[in-house]
């Protein structure tokens, strides 16, 4: 009897998705999963604020994709990359999930990258940092979107040095990451003519930074650049406007700054501040409609990241490239989000290369005075556009095995 | 220059005073939970939640009341030392007749449960706030610029220190905890009312973890898990003292922000484990702690 219904309902199915989509939508819907922390360091700058965004990207494109729904499903890695092997896996093998979207912190974002190029599915990240995802590990599934190590490092070392800084001490956040942005930046530094004096590695994470501040004040450097992130960096700078170093006449500059971090510092103590951003909402028109929307759908009272818009703008190309390739096959959808460019709210002149990079122009931008702050978030002044060429990676240095192929054929 | 180990002395004496004042955060908590574990016997694991409720009962009171620094670090431990005594009331005191480990589960799923509310009221990120107008600014010290509100802090937490082991050793409340925590029977015998004691004790000891965090507010960015980092550390800074000895915790407290603060210059990466480091070879040498006696 069971059997018999699950055979009848089977063929049911079958026949229905024949029927529905002449495209080839596998199980006749697209699902898309947003994978991040949702507890955790990094839940204020992606966290629900990127499961509201994938959403409002469905809401946009209509719901629905040669005629299959669109599902969104979320959960929490709790930056373990166990824990997040374990979810994608059975985002895969159970629900069928077509598409990761977001994942920050780099070591979960390399895990997920492994298991979706095996099982052939697409990743859209947003969050994390590392450049190795477009670099040795690369994937021929996955579109690297927001920014990357490379892109902060050489958007904020140049700028500062070309300004003057011309020596560098760096608290380094004492792991993969916090060791990946200070040797990017260091080497940006060089190439603009300037110099490193020197580097203290303190724990991650630490809540108090006075010692490590006094170290670098004692450096005499022209520029104190944070190699960390989160909470490590918002106690690093509230603590460096304490001991008035800024005040000395040494600039400060958190190399991995969210306007999340901005908020919660307040402008008193952020103002002045050299940070690079991908996006930033109050740029043009598009961006703030887009902001308010997404403003309201949280509640109010806050404004997205560049990460969290990174994963609208990264959803609605997907579900645009699927409605162009008319299948949801991952190679074949990447393939053809890469010969689309991109314009939208996020940016006017994107365009996605061979590595998966999503090349588009970044913000050196400085935090403004509580004076020159008119209302609620008007946090950034833009300093200069970085072309998107300038900012990321050329693509022959990354060692992206894809950029090879393509090249020899 | 005169230097050591190559390190300026300048330097150092700098380095050896923000260790000073690290450990004066670590003194106060650290008394706290050595009050609670000698009376009740309870490793309070909720103690970083309730220095983080007193971090943000601070800044709630300054942002939505627009109560300043000053009242708040009376009124934030008395709030929260009310929510202690409510804890030990509805819940603490039916474990007291069960292991340890009871208490600590407890008051770790407590712990767990205060920060899951904070982050859901209030994010991740973190929370901002200022030094009172008085203490803002700082003082050029010759080899250091001290900013006054740490200075503030070294000296107010050596005061209430002082006054809690004063109160403990020298008075008669403090000599009937004592007797308590010898032999409650006997003292209850007397007509002591000894739960009352209890209840005391415990609400004390958070109200001093909540002291703690309203001292902390001004320095760090106030958010949830706030205490759950450094709770741990006052773990190991009891430990290492003697569970349950007043004089040892707040020695031992000071004694290792300077061990702290000198590794953050010659390992720094090895800052966040010294401590632990100490803890083990402590345990090996003297199992019941520096200044703990055997049972």
């Amino acid at each position: 009897m069971t059997l018999k219904r699950t055979l009848t309902l089977a063929a049911v199915a079958l026949f229905a998705a024949g029927g529905a989509a002449q495209a080839q939508i596998s199980d006749n819907v697209v699902k898309i999963g947003v994978l991040n922390d949702q507890s955790g360091p990094y839940s204020d700058l992606a966290g629900r604020g990127s499961v509201v965004a994938a959403q409002m990207a469905i809401d946009d494109f209509g719901g629905k994709v040669h005629g299959a729904p669109i599902q969104l499903l979320s959960a929490d890695h709790q930056n373990k990359p166990d824990v997040g092997a374990n979810i994608a896996n059975r985002w895969i093998d159970v629900d069928h999930v077509d598409a990761i979207v977001d994942v920050p912190t780099s070591s979960v974002a390399l895990a997920i990258q492994d298991i979706t190029r095996k099982k052939d599915v697409v990743h859209l990240n947003s969050t994390a940092g590392s450049s190795d995802l477009t670099g040795k590990d690369c994937s021929p599934t996955m579109v690297h979107w927001t920014y990357d190590t490379y892109a902060q490092a050489h958007g904020t070392g140049t700028a500062l040095t070309k300004q003057g800084g011309k020596t560098w001490y760096f608290i380094t956040a004492d792991y993969a990451f916090g060791h990946a942005l200070e040797h990017d930046t260091a080497e940006a530094v060089k190439e603009a003519g300037g110099k490193v004096l020197g580097s203290v590695n303190a724990p991650f994470p630490t809540a108090d930074f006075s010692s490590f501040l006094l170290q670098a004040q004692g450096s005499g450097a022209n520029v104190i650049g944070l190699a960390n992130a989160g909470t490590d960096t918002i106690n690093a700078i509230k603590q460096a406007h304490e001991f008035g170093i800024t005040k000395g006449g040494q600039k400060l500059t958190g190399l991995l700054t969210f306007i999340s971090d901005i908020h919660s510092l307040g402008l008193p103590t952020a103002q002045g501040l050299i940070l690079t951003d991908a996006w930033y909402w109050d740029h043009d028109a598009a961006s703030r409609a887009w902001a308010k929307r997404w403003s309201q759908k949280m509640g109010g009272g806050r404004m997205p990241t560049s990460v969290q818009a990174g994963v609208y703008s990264a959803v609605m190309h997907y579900l645009k490239a699927i409605d162009k390739a008319g299948t949801d096959e991952a190679k074949k959808v990447v393939a053809t989000m890469k010969s689309m460019p991109i314009h939208d709210m996020f940016t006017q002149n994107g365009h996605i290369r061979a590595d998966g990079r999503m090349v588009h122009d970044m913000y050196l931008v400085e935090v403004k005075s509580p004076a020159e702050s008119k209302y609620p978030w008007d946090y950034f002044k833009i300093l200069r556009t970085i072309p998107g060429d300038e900012a990321f990676r050329p693509m022959d240095k990354g060692g992206c095995p894809l950029v090879q192929a393509s090249a020899g054929k | 220059m005169v230097t050591f180990f190559g390190v300026p002395i300048q330097a150092l004496m700098g380095q050896l005073l923000l260790g000073l004042i690290n450990g004066a955060s670590y003194a106060v908590l650290s008394l706290g939970l050595a009050l609670i574990f000698g009376l009740l016997n309870i490793i309070n694991f909720a103690h970083g939640a309730q220095y983080m409720m007193g971090a943000f009962v601070a800044w709630m009171l300054l942002t939505y009341a627009g109560i300043n620094y000053w009242l708040a670090l009376l009124v934030a431990p008395l709030v929260v030392g009310l929510f202690g005594v409510l804890i030990e009331r509805l819940l603490l005191h039916r474990l007291y007749k069960l292991d340890h480990l009871y208490g600590l589960l407890l008051t770790f799923g407590l712990a767990l449960i205060m920060e899951g509310l904070f982050r859901q009221a209030y994010g991740i990120s973190g929370q901002s706030y200022d030094p009172p107008q008085m203490l803002q600014g700082g003082v050029n010290l010759g080899f250091m610029f001290l900013p006054l509100y740490r200075g503030w802090v070294v000296v107010v937490a050596l005061a209430v220190c002082l006054a809690v082991w004063a109160g403990i050793e020298k008075t008669r409340l403090g000599a009937l905890l004592r007797a308590a925590t010898e032999n409650p029977a006997l003292v209850r015998a007397f007509g002591v009312n000894v739960p009352l004691l209890i209840t005391g004790t415990y609400g004390f000891g958070a109200a001093l973890a909540a002291f703690a965090g309203v001292l902390a507010a001004p320095l760090y960015s106030i958010n949830p898990l706030m205490g759950s980092n450094i709770i741990i550390i006052v773990f190991a800074v009891v430990v290492i003292g003697g569970m349950g000895s007043i004089l040892g915790s707040v020695l031992t407290g000071f004694g290792l922000g300077l061990v702290e603060g000198l590794t953050k210059v010659f390992y720094p990466e090895a800052s966040s484990t010294v401590i632990f480091v100490i803890m083990a070879i402590v345990l090996l040498i003297k199992p019941a702690g520096l200044f703990g006696r055997a049972n």
